[in-house]
């Protein structure tokens, strides 16, 4: 299961090009650019990461109003990410769905989600689907600690051991949801603790550590790959930004901000491969070079690309 | 009177009530430390303590089924559900517990309770948190559906609903949050079921709701220019429906537009319309025509928001077409 330098260096590359993502991003939002709500990932870098690195094309996730991670390192197509973003007719969902529901069907990727805890059902579902017809295909679900108490996801574990799913609930514990703290929204310290009601195995990984992350999933993959269920896997982590761009973060302090900048996931992992020597100086330089350009690119094609004609307002409704 | 905005009227209504009756608790998502998304629930924590005011997990189904049960053991719950939207999240704890409670315990029941949420479009929020679904509330036997569009309204309609001994769910539209106005410092309530003209006219009633009133203000007073007298009409609770108000407005008018954000098909107005068919059918020297949304979810980008948005030239060619006056461009 040792991972090669090679996927060690896609992973880094991965997180780099996350987090340059969401920077841009925040850069446009902060430009008026970008309509409604943006929810960054700024920090949690390593869990989609971590995890996406063990899926196939054709395996499926569910993500959360946070998704542009998850739908990145799930091959998802920066290009037409932000067009979306923008609003443009360009983009992933036609303009129609923003960045709250950015989905690509084609990579598996069941769509962004602006409904909390509205991702796990879907999950099991589409777990099912892949049960039902006798392919090895696995199912990620990516939820946060809020809807770690929502009933949705409580019923969807639950009916996953019964049916014996191949679906990974992956917990992105980033301590908030909202302003809501873990401290105060639940009792006990670990989300993982929880997949014991379920008969799941639960584990706690460090969420900050992508190798961690990869590591956890893989074993989870692999058992859900080979018929022996579900299973649950909590990634700690934290958030950089506040909860949606323009939040005032009343609720938390600059201290614990601090404290996790310290452990940033893709800083960390940066310095770990220069000091095994798998990376060097100018081959991250190149990696960063590579993204800007790519970024670049997906802005102009974002930018001049044109919003969608009113009269397409009443197409996509139903299948005809 | 003061002046304030649509939230700080709804603030000042809670802090009011909750001054007065040690019984009435806050609870929802974000409504303490961070004072609610909109601000509507700022300082009540520290004015009331956590005891009374209460942030809770993201749990809609429990915050809304807490709510009925301490409702049935004797308190006043008023509870943040943030977007309408997530009704789905919680629905049967409102309709088949709330609502129904009272009837199937042969009366005995009293569900005093507010569930108050942000709706509608106008921010770029996209398909889950730009809805109006009041229709989906009015269907519902035993609820009653509040929906205001002034600061002074929110702030009388918020302490009448408080004060109600039945599930009321109250519905903010989110582009009202800004809006001023005149409102008293004092208490006071309105009643539910009463409907407000908001303007008088005579040659057409246009019955609007939420940010719809305020739009169809706009337009009465750019049509006065063009020689029409249009009479506004907020209900300002769908349910129950000041059935009477409209009614005199559209006997004196004889022409009605019915104006709301949610999709046409099935949502209020085919309520309202069709209960001035049935009553006042004589009355009407033109077919009623209502301006509403397409029936499709709501679209994010903003070109396909406009147009999914009623809109006041929308609302002017209705007009236009019930009172055949040619000169309303
Ligand atoms: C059913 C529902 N309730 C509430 C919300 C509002 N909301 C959006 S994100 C969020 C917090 C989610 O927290 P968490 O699951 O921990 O994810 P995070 O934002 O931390 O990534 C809330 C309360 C929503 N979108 N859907
Ligand atoms: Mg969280």
């Amino acid at each position: 299961m040792s991972l090669t330098n090679e996927q060690m260096i896609g992973m880094y590359a991965n997180m780099k090009k996350i987090r340059m993502f969401e920077e841009q991003v925040a850069e446009l939002f902060a430009a008026g650019k970008i309509p409604g709500f943006v929810h960054l990932y700024v920090g949690e870098e390593a869990v989609a990461t971590g995890v996406c690195a063990n899926l196939r094309e054709d395996d499926y996730i569910t993500s959360t109003h946070r998704g542009h991670g998850h739908l990145i390192s799930k091959g998802g197509d920066i290009k037409l990410m932000m067009a979306e973003l923008l609003g443009k007719k360009t983009g992933y969902c036609k303009g129609k769905g923003g960045s709250m529901h950015i989905a690509d069907l084609d990579l598996g990727i069941l769509g962004a989600n602006g409904i909390v805890g509205g991702g796990p059902p879907l999950a099991s579902g589409a777990a099912l689907a892949s049960q039902y017809q006798g392919k090895d295909l696995v199912t990620v679900c990516f939820f946060g600690d809020g809807a770690a108490n929502q009933g949705t996801t409580h019923e969807a574990m639950n009916l996953a051991t019964c049916w014996k799913l191949p679906v990974v609930f992956v917990n992105e514990n980033n301590m908030y949801g909202i302003s809501s703290c873990t401290l105060n929204s639940m009792c006990v310290a670990d989300i993982a603790d929880r997949a014991a009601a379920y008969d799941m195995p639960g584990v706690v990984v460090d969420g900050n550590d992508v190798v961690a992350v990869y590591e956890a999933a893989s074993e989870a993959l692999r058992q859900a790959r080979e018929g022996e269920g579900p299973s649950l896997i909590e990634c700690k982590t934290y958030r950089h930004k506040g909860h949606f761009e323009g939040d005032p973060c009343v609720y938390r302090n600059e201290e614990e901000l601090q404290e996790w900048k310290a452990k940033d996931p893709v800083l960390r992992f940066e310095k770990k491969l220069l000091d095994m020597q798998v990376l060097a100086r100018e081959k991250i330089d190149e990696i960063k070079d590579s993204i800007e350009k790519d970024l670049a690119k997906a802005v102009s094609f974002a930018e001049e690309s044109p919003f969608p004609d009113p009269s397409e307002i009443i197409e996509d409704v139903y299948t005809p | 009177m003061a002046n304030m905005s649509f939230a700080q009227a709804l603030n000042d209504a809670h802090k009011l009530e909750m001054e007065r009756d040690p019984n009435i608790y806050v609870a929802g998502e974000d409504v303490g430390v961070y004072g609610g998304i909109f601000g509507v629930t700022a300082g009540l924590l520290d004015q009331f303590t956590d005891k009374r005011v209460r942030d809770t997990p993201i749990t809609e189904s429990a915050i809304v089924g807490t709510a009925v049960g301490a409702a049935a053991a004797g308190l006043r719950p008023v509870i943040e559900l943030m977007f309408v939207d997530f009704i789905g999240v919680a629905f049967d704890q409102l309709y088949n517990q709330a609502a129904k409670m009272k009837y199937m315990f042969g009366g005995k029941a009293k569900l005093p309770l507010v569930m108050r949420a942000c709706c509608g479009a106008g921010i770029g929020a996209a398909a889950q948190h730009s809805q109006c679904l009041e229709a989906w509330f009015m269907h519902v036997p035993g609820l009653k559906v509040v929906m205001p569009s002034t600061p002074y309204d929110a702030k009388g309609l918020l302490i009448s609903s408080i004060r109600d001994d039945n599930p009321v769910v109250f519905l903010e539209h989110k582009l009202l949050y800004g809006m001023e106005g005149e409102v008293p410092e004092e208490a006071y309530t309105i009643p539910l079921g009463q409907a407000d003209i908001k303007r008088e006219g005579q040659d057409v009633t246009v019955v609007a709701t939420a940010q719809m009133v305020n739009l169809s203000l706009s337009v009465a007073e750019k049509l006065s220019g063009d020689g029409i007298s249009a009479e506004v009409v907020d209900p300002r609770t769908l349910s129950p429906l000041d059935e009477e108000t409209i009614l005199e407005s559209v006997r004196k008018t004889h022409r009605l537009v019915i104006v709301h954000e949610e999709v046409k098909f099935a949502g209020s107005g085919a309520e309202i319309a069709a209960m001035v068919a049935e009553k006042a059918f004589d009355y009407l020297d033109a077919p009623i025509i209502r301006v509403a949304a397409p029936f499709t979810p709501v679209p994010f980008s903003p070109t396909l928001e406009a147009e999914f948005i009623p809109n006041e030239d929308k609302i002017i060619q209705a007009v236009k077409t019930v009172t055949g006056n040619p000169n309303v461009a």
